[in-house]
């Protein structure tokens, strides 16, 4: 898609603010190794991204983001704090009939700081809200990293709330899990006969009763998890009370200040999450400084859940009209650093801006 | 001229000519008898297109052909918003099966998706990389796993002898068409008791996409005759 004079002068505008900020411009290839962005978002990302083939390279994506190649790129040969901005296209397969765009442009800024980094949350907010001032934009901000606060702190297995952890950006999946091992929802039953067969003999027995073994998946492997599910069956359920109050930070909508306090009142229930809200009033109170009214700004503890499972803490998003995609949005993604670093890791946030849509709220297009 | 895709050999093509016929429809090849031209009696301003049963969904959303008929899950697989695309006019009672999914009858610790999902957590973690599923069914599988939220698995591509690919070490499940299951206990793979992705039978559908004007009147005379609704854009 041709973009229009009015979205490359948007583009360029922010652009200029991103650099004006103090970042360095990078750039990033189109073709990416489609293997690397399957293994971190998972078979999804197909749904969402175009693949195509090389005969050398093997599987390769179009751009469908630019975080992980900025991510590898300064894992790579970047110096330290560092902060970057970008300006170019992305691509989005959609799946469904309609008018929403398959290739846009994308301005992005991102800062990798292991200082402060509630303040350099604050510094990315606030140049966005700047930059998107007086547009009929609704900021709304969250923050994951309470909510893993909460799952670590819950007296249960360290298997439960690892099973939780991963599927915390799948929230029905989560639901379903936190039901089960609440006691709200009861055992299902192919689960029951499951655990009555595992009863009847050892897993080796089982096993070579099941027939031919076949697959890469070792029998030991089966005998772990064969394990594992009885050792579970007999954990107690997550006391109700402490449930509830996971229930409760899942849902919970506010403005910022009021859900601070909100926060605050659980926390002598919740001890574990006291580091992460101490931060949540840090990250509050740099935005305060940078002019933010977080006495207005919306808070929602479930935001970034349902988008690319990477953000583990401060999350943004700017949306316009009901029916469009977010017109900024961003937030902080210390583990995916970890995972492209290859042994090291940075703490790290950003966002991405879509000049194209900016653009058309100002009428321009 | 109303044009209608039907699977141009074996038995799908044969119940599809009986299904017609037993309505008053006479559809028949002509010329030599591997040849792939038809002929329909009984309506006028009909025409028969033979064609691959796999080809039909892409000639319905091209709106190339007006009518199809074809396995539900070929439309559901190849066609991004199948029901924005085609409606479905008559599910015509044979050509069952049912996409499922199956992994090693060994796997004594897995019966249920949720299971699967734990398999393929603690399978990426050992192996280094994500659990392998093979199909052909890339969209019905894909979004069968997204709405249950599993996750560490990747599909690997396999157009036939799926449920060999376990044994082959080229994949650890499948996921594939069955109707009695026995190609899948000959391959020591046993049925996720809930992994029924899709229950598939020929169907015939009515494509959004064609043209519509100068088929109308064929349209009716068929929906009549076949005791069906027309589709409200013919």
């Amino acid at each position: 898609m041709t973009q229009k004079p009015a979205t490359r002068a948007e583009a360029e505008r922010l652009f200029a603010a991103f650099q004006a900020a103090g970042a360095v411009p990078v750039e990033a290839d189109l073709l990416l190794p489609a293997e690397t962005l399957l293994d971190l978002y998972g078979e999804d990302i197909r749904a969402r991204a175009y693949v195509t083939n090389d005969p050398l390279r093997g599987e390769m994506m179009l751009r469908p983001d630019f975080t992980v190649p900025v991510v590898q790129a300064h894992m790579r040969e970047g110096a330290e704090p560092a902060r970057y901005c970008y300006l170019g296209e992305v691509f989005r397969k959609q799946e469904h009939l309609g008018n929403r765009a398959s290739e846009y442009l994308q301005v992005g800024f991102e800062v990798f700081d292991r200082e402060a980094p509630e303040a350099a949350d604050a510094e990315v907010f606030a140049l966005f809200s700047g930059l998107l001032a007086g547009l009929p934009l609704r900021a709304t901000t969250g923050d994951i990293g309470i909510l893993m606060a909460a799952v670590r702190g819950l007296d249960t297995t360290p298997r439960r709330k690892a099973a939780l952890l991963r599927h915390i950006w799948r929230p029905k999946r989560f639901r379903a899990l936190l039901d089960r091992f609440a006691g709200r929802a009861p055992v299902p039953v192919a689960r029951q006969q499951l655990l009555e067969r595992l009863a009847a003999g050892s897993p080796a027995d089982l096993i070579a009763q099941a027939g031919s073994f076949i697959g890469l998946r070792a029998p030991e492997d089966i005998a772990a998890r064969a394990a594992a599910l009885i050792e579970d069956a007999g954990a107690a359920p997550i006391a109700a009370p402490a449930a509830a109050l996971l229930y409760d930070l899942l849902s919970l909508q506010a403005p910022a200040q009021a859900a601070l306090t909100h926060l605050r009142g659980i926390t002598p229930l919740l001890p574990a999450i006291e580091p992460a809200v101490d931060r949540f009033a840090t990250r509050l109170a740099a935005l305060t400084a940078r002019g933010i009214d977080t006495a207005t700004l919306a808070f929602e503890a479930s935001l970034g859940r349902t988008s690319m499972e990477y953000y583990d803490g401060f999350v943004f998003s700017f949306h316009g009209p009901a029916d469009w995609p977010a017109v900024a949005s961003g937030g902080r993604y210390d583990a995916l650093t970890a995972v492209l670093g290859q042994g090291r890791s940075i703490p790290a946030v950003g966002g991405v801006i879509r000049p194209g849509l900016v653009a058309q709220l100002r009428g321009a297009v | 001229m109303l044009k209608i895709g039907v699977p141009s050999k074996g038995r799908l093509m044969e119940k599809t000519f009986d299904w017609f016929g037993a309505r008053g429809v006479t559809m028949r090849q002509t010329g030599a008898e591997r040849e792939y031209s038809g002929a329909v009696d009984g309506v006028d301003g009909v025409e028969l297109v033979l064609l691959s049963a796999g080809e039909i969904p892409r000639e319905l959303s091209a709106g190339r052909i007006h009518l199809g008929v074809t396995g539900s899950d070929l439309v559901r697989d190849k066609l991004a918003d199948w029901d924005a695309q085609v409606v479905e006019l008559a599910p015509l009672g044979f050509g069952h099966a049912d996409l499922i999914i199956a992994v090693p009858a060994v796997w004594i610790d897995v019966d249920t998706i949720d299971d699967l999902d734990a398999a393929a957590a603690a399978f990426r973690a050992a192996h280094g990389f994500r659990l392998r599923i093979a199909t052909k069914y890339h969209r019905l599988v894909r979004e069968f796993l997204t709405e249950n939220g599993v996750a560490d698995y990747q599909l690997v591509d396999s157009q036939g002898a799926t449920e060999g690919t376990v044994k082959n070490l080229t994949a650890e499940a499948v996921a594939d068409i069955t109707s009695s299951g026995e190609t899948l206990r000959a391959n020591h793979l046993k049925i996720l008791s809930d992994g029924l992705i899709h229950q598939s039978q020929a169907t015939l559908y009515a494509a959004r996409n064609a043209d519509w004007a100068q088929a109308q009147g064929a349209m009716q005379a068929l929906a009549a005759r076949l005791g069906i609704v027309a589709p409200l854009f013919a």
